[in-house]
């Protein structure tokens, strides 16, 4: 163990109730003892539940650990409790770069920048963001700016989310993700009912129809073109993207996920089955 | 003020809601409305309510409940929906810089008020 860690726990023992955890968690971090950290933050954060640091610190570990919906859930609490928090500002901005909307990474860039215009790295990833953005075909995923551009360091997600079958992830069900084509066929995945029956045909025979209604919706409406459909109900939430203009990819899960996260993860998706597309085209 | 409009002026309220509209499940019919000028409320009620069917039939078929909130995200603005008992469906149409989080816990609970 380090001085500056050993004696940062030492005061943390003497002084259970003292803000030494913040700096105690992040020199964990550094150091990539991250279960150590995340017992740090959470403890700190059992005690201050208000307190935007100690969400902030989380956000960073669970960056940091790969759980990028987590760390997008702890970002986004910091912002509730300070909306001027700069840290978390980026670190969500940089989390939807990575899903692929660049408008609201820019988005978050922009408050990040009006709190702190004189912060060079905060116009650096705009920049960044939006020469990715404006990138030919290859799209963000491939021009993507390093993380570090964000200041932040959130290591790339797991590609555990390929459109090919369902699992249970943190005691969430997983009701599967379903790639459909244009005429209502099923490409690729699967989506399970509650009672788990395989129900991806007659999901995705209903899934043209859906793709066609809200195209509608959004060009009569002056919408431009549809992004996006989440559709919350009892026993699962579902997520609609359009990976490309003739297909339509269907997330489902558990109703405890809260609906911006599953956003994230069927972003993440898309763009998985894009490039699952153009190397089976 | 009935409770339809007084649902309505709240939801109209949560900035960046350019409208809102009680209408009719079944054949997308405008029951009440409060829009903003030049927002043709019949056209947001026949789309909503087919939208809203088509996802209903989706669901179904997913072997879940019906939806009870539905939010099409387009590149300049959302539609939300929150369907209600006795065929009423509240929507909302928003610009890109709406409070959303604020508009669904708001049509919720007026939903669930008018049921």
């Amino acid at each position: 163990m380090s001085d500056d860690i050993k004696t940062l726990t030492t005061r943390l023992a003497d002084e259970p109730a003292s803000l030494a955890f913040l700096e105690l968690g992040e020199a964990l971090r550094r150091r990539g003892q991250l279960d150590a950290a995340y017992k740090v933050a959470r403890g700190g954060i059992t005690r201050y539940p208000a307190l935007a640091d100690a969400h902030d610190l989380l956000g960073r570990i669970l960056g940091d650990q790969g759980d990028l919906a987590g760390a997008f859930d702890a970002w986004a609490e910091a912002l509730r409790f300070d909306p001027m928090r700069i840290g978390a500002l980026k670190g969500i901005a940089f989390l939807y770069f990575r899903a692929g909307d660049i408008p609201a990474a820019l988005e978050h860039l922009r408050r990040a920048a009006e709190i702190e215009p004189d912060d060079p790295t905060i116009r650096q990833a705009m920049e960044r963001v939006k020469g990715a953005g404006a990138a030919p075909a290859s799209g963000p995923a491939r021009s993507a700016p390093e993380p570090e551009a964000f200041s932040v360091e959130v290591p790339p997600p797991a590609s555990a989310h390929a459109v090919n079958g369902t699992s249970q992830v943190n005691g969430r069900v997983d009701h599967g993700i379903m790639l459909v084509d244009g005429k209502g066929l099923r490409l690729n995945g699967t989506v399970l009912s509650p009672s788990n029956e395989d129900v991806g045909d007659r999901v995705a025979a209903e899934l043209a129809g859906v793709s066609k209604e809200a195209a509608r919706t959004s060009r009569l409406l002056g919408l431009g073109g549809w992004q996006a459909i989440a559709v919350e109900s009892p026993e699962g939430n579902l997520f609609l993207v359009a990976p490309t203009p003739d297909t339509m990819l269907l997330t489902v899960r558990d109703p405890s996920l809260p609906m911006a996260r599953l956003g994230l993860i069927a972003e993440r998706a898309a763009r998985e089955a894009r490039a699952w597309l153009e190397s089976h085209t | 003020m009935t409770d339809a409009q007084a649902t309505l002026e709240r939801v109209t309220q949560v900035p960046g809601v350019k409208g809102s509209l009680l209408i009719s499940g079944t054949d997308g019919l405008v029951v009440a409305e409060r829009l903003m000028d030049g927002i043709d409320g019949r056209a947001i009620a026949a789309l909503a309510a087919s939208l809203v069917q088509r996802l209903d039939r989706a669901t179904q078929q997913a072997g879940m409940p019906a939806p009870t909130f539905v939010h099409l995200r387009g590149n300049t603005g959302s539609v939300l929906a929150a369907p209600g008992r006795s065929d009423l469906v509240l929507v909302a149409v928003t610009g890109t810089d709406a409070n959303l989080g604020l508009a669904r816990v708001q049509m919720l609970d007026a939903v669930g008020r008018l049921a």
